[in-house]
């Protein structure tokens, strides 16, 4: 009678890491069906070309620092990663750029740092903020959503679209489907009350509540979101400080539509990268504040630095900066925001010394 | 007081559970109950073992001490161990039978650890001593109910076994207002407290209302119970009615029965991190103790038997067995129909806390609640371990509010520090984090291998610090010697400085007189001489008798030598014939120590007394002082070889025969050490001798002479005494090997003789040193002989 030996406790609950990132996969599932509606056959083609980069380098990476392949690749946590890098970038933007993005996101922002679980930094973000620094055209590139697709516009087809990708494309097809995302035109704004730029961008005049084609994009991903919530996946807390912080920022600052208002909260909520960022980017486990008071505090700070950087910055959107920022200050937050643990009358922090002489 | 009201039994509804806030503990999981397959049937009482291992140590504390003997024949009941101090607690013989062992057997312990059982082969009868039975127990007073609980043998019966009357005794100062029963049992699988509420409800009321009594009665006293027991809620809640006694149902939740969350769930307040529940005013005990106490209070009961869980898909029968302490798990399972082949594991207690057994040879112990023997699809062996995503279920799920994935991070790293900021001696091992972690690690696991390293060194720590003050006051107290002695220094600078000039006063005193009286006032210089004279020799009186307390003191000190050599004699007659040689020997050498000594001290009186002129006083001051010294030296130099060989001998005796050796070795150089002091003592007398007849000659001088003695008129005798003490001196010197042997051969003949006579004298007395005496005589002969070989030899 051989008997197992193991330490208590001898049963476990259903869930698994594996189980966790499948879920979140799921969730970007409206999101992906959003973008391509409104953006054309890009985004999958993004996300195909991102999930073969991205496993291939995790396998030849993991390959070199000797670890398992087949059990590491089973955890799909690459596979988020090159999902949130594939939504992320443009669509139809060339295959190196989804290549370069895939290599600093999976082999340097994750592998170089441990592999899953030791990397401080969000990889698909640190991949988007390399391409988005180093290649800012292909980089900025987003079609126009069909909805408001001029009538010499047409979004790429299969064809057309694998050129683009893979470099035959003469460079007059970009300027068939290309426009710019309502905060870049908000951005570029000069001088018009903001009634009149909405009146005049046809982004803003086809929308129903933020920018064509976008606000039903961060619906999906709020949606996407709001199921992960539900199955526990993470909690609240960051991403409501987020939008939160940021819709506040938005608030002071928007006087009702002067020529030199900020966006409406509105538009700060569902456009860009918000609602990806809130709940798939920030919630990224690994990189964020561990306790829930922490998350608090990690996700108001990403919702203020994206108001910043959108209000006052050079770029329109900043969730990847923000995020990134935030990966930053994680380790700081969590010193001092400790949950209070049964039997203490308050919280201490991690910087603490401590006196063994008080212990039993 | 209300103890009447308990005694009348006085209705006294404070509230009912309707009425009773519930608080919520923060985290806690959901894990499959699995506890219907052990109550289709009732509690059954297993077959009377063959036989019975009971482990001293089955509750937290001092491990009992056996009163028994392997072959004393014991009864049911029967006290075998009893408690070591205040924490710890008896043991009882669980069978009537006979003792065959007292020894190391496997115990139910996660590590597989031994540790000393008594060992009953049950005789089959289960005679039982006489039960001493109570039934007017109420009039008992608190005190002596908690000494029948104590010396029932009864510990906590729901998870650490800490013994129950001191958890009922708390400490002065905490003033008890809620009594808690233990009714969650949050634990999958098992079912004990479930059913023992179910059948024996009167039983454990009444135990509530006598430990409810043994506290004081307590404001506050609640029976808690998850609400995944119907059944014992409603058994309990007929059963307390008209007592004061409430019931509270909760959700059920795990960990909810773990005491400083059921704390939490029925009083909102928390144990402060360290503390006992008493300091905020709390005692919970489980529902099974409560019964245990009122039977052994009650009935006289010890505490021999237990309801146990016996539960797993491996057992044809799961169910709650009624079974006594100390049955080895093999019979428990062979009784359950066990399929030893489907057995993959097999837990002591719940599968959240239990821990895997090593074997089933293991017995049944106080503490145990459940036995699970499961097969490997019910629970299957834990998948390989991910890496931690800091997804932070673990934190969701830690009732006490901890940060596990931190504590994790931190305990891989070892950073003993940040798991202590962490609070990691706040976690109760519960296991909810282990249990929800999506990548399987043993989290648990972890923490308790942390907190152990933390325990290690801490009392490594401890035993530094302690070793560095000993160092820190060794070296205080060398300091504070060496000042004393820098002191006694100064001070003797001081007098000799004093001296001195006493000294040169004298001699100005001296020289005037001779100038002023030049001729002869010899009555006056001689009346003055005389009394500085007597002034001197009481210095000399001091240290005579200095001397003879030492001599005194060193013949007590052999004396105490030689008790200790007879009393080792008579229990090791066979190795201490050398030994007992040896202390005569030094015996004979202080003898002669003493007589020299003596002879010193006449030869000094003599010569103080014989000096009587001024001439000689100055001198003899100086001649005093060195000659103290010198003699205090070598006396010291003596005592201390003495005191060697006392000590040498005292370790001699107690030494096994491996050492002896080493001892003798010392033995023999401390008494080189006594035989080379004895000789300076010697050459130092001799010398004390020519300054005896230097004295002599000046004695002869007139006391008006000048104060420069002069050596020229006749000294016949003393100039011959000199030579003789110099040429001596000088012989010893320049002895040869031989020469020296032969006197050695000298002095031991002379010691042999003199040991002879003491023989002989000490046969004629019939003394008890006879024996140790004539050991001495032959030891001396043997080394007469060896000496005279080796002269031989040479």
């Amino acid at each position: 009678m051989a008997l197992i030996k193991q330490s208590s406790p001898h049963t476990r609950g259903q869930t698994d890491t594996t189980k966790i990132m499948q879920t979140v996969i799921l969730a970007t599932i409206p999101g992906i069906l959003t973008l391509t509606y409104f953006f054309g056959i890009g985004t999958f083609i993004n996300l195909i070309l991102a999930s073969a980069f991205c496993l291939i380098i995790e396998a030849s990476v993991l390959k070199v620092r000797r670890r398992p392949v087949g059990f590491f690749l089973k955890d799909y946590s690459a596979l988020v990663t090159a999902v949130l890098l594939g939504v992320a970038l443009p669509p139809y933007c060339p295959w190196w750029i989804i290549f370069i993005g895939s290599l600093f996101a999976i082999g340097i922002a994750k592998q170089l740092y441990g592999g899953l679980g030791y990397n401080p930094f969000n990889p698909a973000m640190v991949g988007y903020v390399v391409l988005l620094i180093s290649f800012p055209v292909e980089m900025t590139r987003w079609p126009a959503p069909t909805s408001i697709l001029t009538d010499s516009q047409s979004l790429p087809g299969l064809t057309d679209a694998l050129s683009l990708v893979f470099g035959f494309a003469s460079p007059v097809l970009l300027d068939g489907y290309t426009g710019a995302t309502p905060l870049d035109a908000f951005k570029q704004n000069t001088g018009l009350m903001a009634d009149n730029l909405y009146a005049s961008q046809a982004i803003f005049r086809e929308a129903h509540f933020a920018g064509a084609g976008w606000e039903w994009v961060n619906v999906a991903f709020l949606l996407g979101g709001l199921f992960l919530l539900y199955r526990k996946v993470f909690t609240w807390h960051a991403p409501i400080a987020m939008l939160a912080s940021l819709g506040f920022c938005a608030l002071i600052f928007y006087d009702g539509g002067s020529n030199t208002s900020g966006a409406s909260p509105l538009l700060h909520w569902f456009s860009g990268a918000t609602m990806l960022g809130a709940f798939f980017i920030i919630t990224d486990p690994v990189s964020s504040a561990v306790s829930n008071k922490g998350r608090l505090i990690y996700g108001g700070c990403i919702g203020i630095i994206i108001y910043v950087i959108r209000q006052w910055g050079n770029y329109p959107d900043a969730v990847a900066f923000a995020v990134l920022l935030m990966n930053f200050a994680a380790p700081f937050i969590d010193y001092y925001t400790l949950p209070r643990t049964y039997g203490h009358t308050q919280s201490r922090r991690a910087t603490d010394k401590i006196d063994t002489s008080q212990r039993r | 007081m209300t103890a009447a009201n308990l005694q009348a039994g006085n209705p006294q509804l404070i509230a009912t559970d309707e009425e009773r806030t519930l608080f919520t503990i923060p985290g806690g999981v959901h894990p499959p109950e699995n506890k219907q397959q052990s109550l289709n049937s009732p509690i059954v009482a297993a077959p009377l073992p063959g036989k019975v291992i009971l482990p001293l140590s089955q509750h937290i504390g001092a491990p009992s001490l056996p009163i028994v003997r392997v072959g004393d024949h014991v009864l049911t009941g029967q006290l075998i161990a009893e408690g070591d101090g205040y924490v710890s607690l008896p043991v009882h013989a669980s069978v009537s039978g006979t003792i065959v062992a007292i020894e190391e057997h496997p115990l139910p312990h996660a590590s597989g650890l031994s540790d000393l059982c008594i060992i009953i082969e049950s005789d089959g009868k289960d005679a039982s001593i006489p039960m001493q039975e109570r039934p007017d127990y109420r009039n008992q007073s608190a005190k002596s109910l908690l000494d029948i609980i104590r010396e029932a043998g009864i510990a906590g019966m729901g998870g650490a076994g800490f013994p129950a009357a001191v958890k009922l005794n708390p400490r002065a100062g905490c003033s008890i207002e809620h009594l808690i029963i233990n009714g969650t049992e949050c634990e999958p699988y098992i079912t004990a407290d479930d059913i023992l509420m179910q059948e024996r409800a009167q039983d454990i009321v009444a135990g509530v209302e006598l430990l409810s009594k043994i506290l004081g009665e307590p404001k506050d006293v609640v029976i808690g119970i998850e609400d995944n027991k119907p059944e014992a809620i409603a058994t309990m809640r007929e059963t307390v009615k008209n007592t004061p006694i409430q019931v509270a149902v909760f959700p059920t939740k795990y960990p909810s029965g773990g005491e400083k969350q059921l704390i939490q769930i029925l009083t909102g307040k928390e144990v402060p991190s360290g503390e006992l529940p008493s300091s905020i005013g709390v005692v919970v005990q489980n529902v099974a103790t409560a019964y245990a106490c009122y039977r052994a209070v009650r009935y006289g009961e010890p505490f021999i038997s237990r309801i146990t869980t016996v539960v797993g898909e491996a057992l044809a029968e799961q169910r709650n067995v009624e079974v006594r302490l100390g049955t080895p798990l093999s019979d428990l399972l062979t009784f359950n129909r066990v399929n030893e082949k489907k057995l993959s594991r097999l837990i002591m207690g719940g599968p959240m806390m239990g821990f895997a057994l090593h074997s089933a040879e293991v017995p049944v112990v106080k503490t145990t609640n459940c036995l699970i023997a499961p097969t490997k699809k019910e629970m299957p062996p834990s998948p390989p371990a991910l890496a931690c995503i800091r997804c932070g279920l673990c934190a969701e799920a830690c009732p006490a509010s901890l940060l596990p994935q931190q504590l994790y991070w931190y305990a891989r790293s070892e950073d003993h520090e940040k798991l202590e900021s962490h609070h990691l001696f706040d976690c109760i091992e519960c296991g909810a984090c282990s249990f929800v972690c999506p990548s399987n690690i043993p989290l648990v696991q972890y923490y308790r291998s942390a907190k152990g390293k933390i325990k290690q060194q801490e009392i490594e720590k401890e035993k530094a610090d302690r070793s560095r003050q000993r160092f820190e006051f060794r070296q205080e107290r060398i300091a504070r010697a060496e000042a004393e002695k820098e002191a006694k220094r100064k001070a003797r600078q001081q007098a000799a400085l004093e001296a001195k000039q006493k000294l040169a006063e004298a001699k100005a005193a001296a020289e005037q007189h001779s100038e002023a009286t030049q001729q002869a006032n010899s009555d006056d210089a001689i009346t003055n001489a005389l009394a500085k004279t007597q002034t001197k020799t009481t210095d000399p009186k001091e240290q005579q008798a200095k001397l003879e307390r030492a001599v005194q003191s060193a013949e007590g000190r052999l004396q105490k030598a030689s008790a200790r050599l007879v009393e080792s004699q008579q229990h090791t007659p066979d190795k201490n014939d050398k030994f007992a040689a040896q202390v005569k020997q030094a015996e004979v050498r202080l003898t002669d120590a003493k007589k020299k000594l003596n002879d010193f001290l006449t030869s000094t009186n003599f010569s103080t007394n014989t000096s009587g002129t001024s001439s000689t006083q100055t001198q003899e001051a100086q001649n005093e002082a060195d000659k103290d010294k010198e003699r205090l030296r070598l006396e010291k130099a003596i005592n201390s070889a003495m005191n060697s060989i006392e000590k040498t001998q005292a370790r001699l005796a107690e030494a096994d025969d491996e050492k002896r050796e080493k001892f003798e070795k010392q033995l023999n150089a401390a008494q080189e050490r006594l035989q080379k002091a004895e000789t300076k003592l010697a050459e130092f007398m001799n010398q004390l001798e020519t300054t005896a007849a230097q004295e002599k000659l000046q004695t002869l001088q007139p006391a008006t002479v000048d104060a420069q003695p002069e050596p020229d008129t006749p000294m016949d005798a003393a100039s011959a005494a000199i030579a003789r003490a110099q040429a001596k001196a000088s012989a010893r010197a320049s002895m040869s090997e031989e020469e020296k042997l032969k006197e050695q051969i000298d002095g031991l003949t002379k010691r042999l003789s003199k040991a002879e006579e003491k023989l002989a004298a000490a046969i004629e007395e019939g003394s008890d040193k006879q024996e140790a005496l004539s050991l001495g005589v032959e030891k001396l002969k043997i080394k007469l002989q060896q000496a005279q070989q080796q002269l031989e030899d040479a």
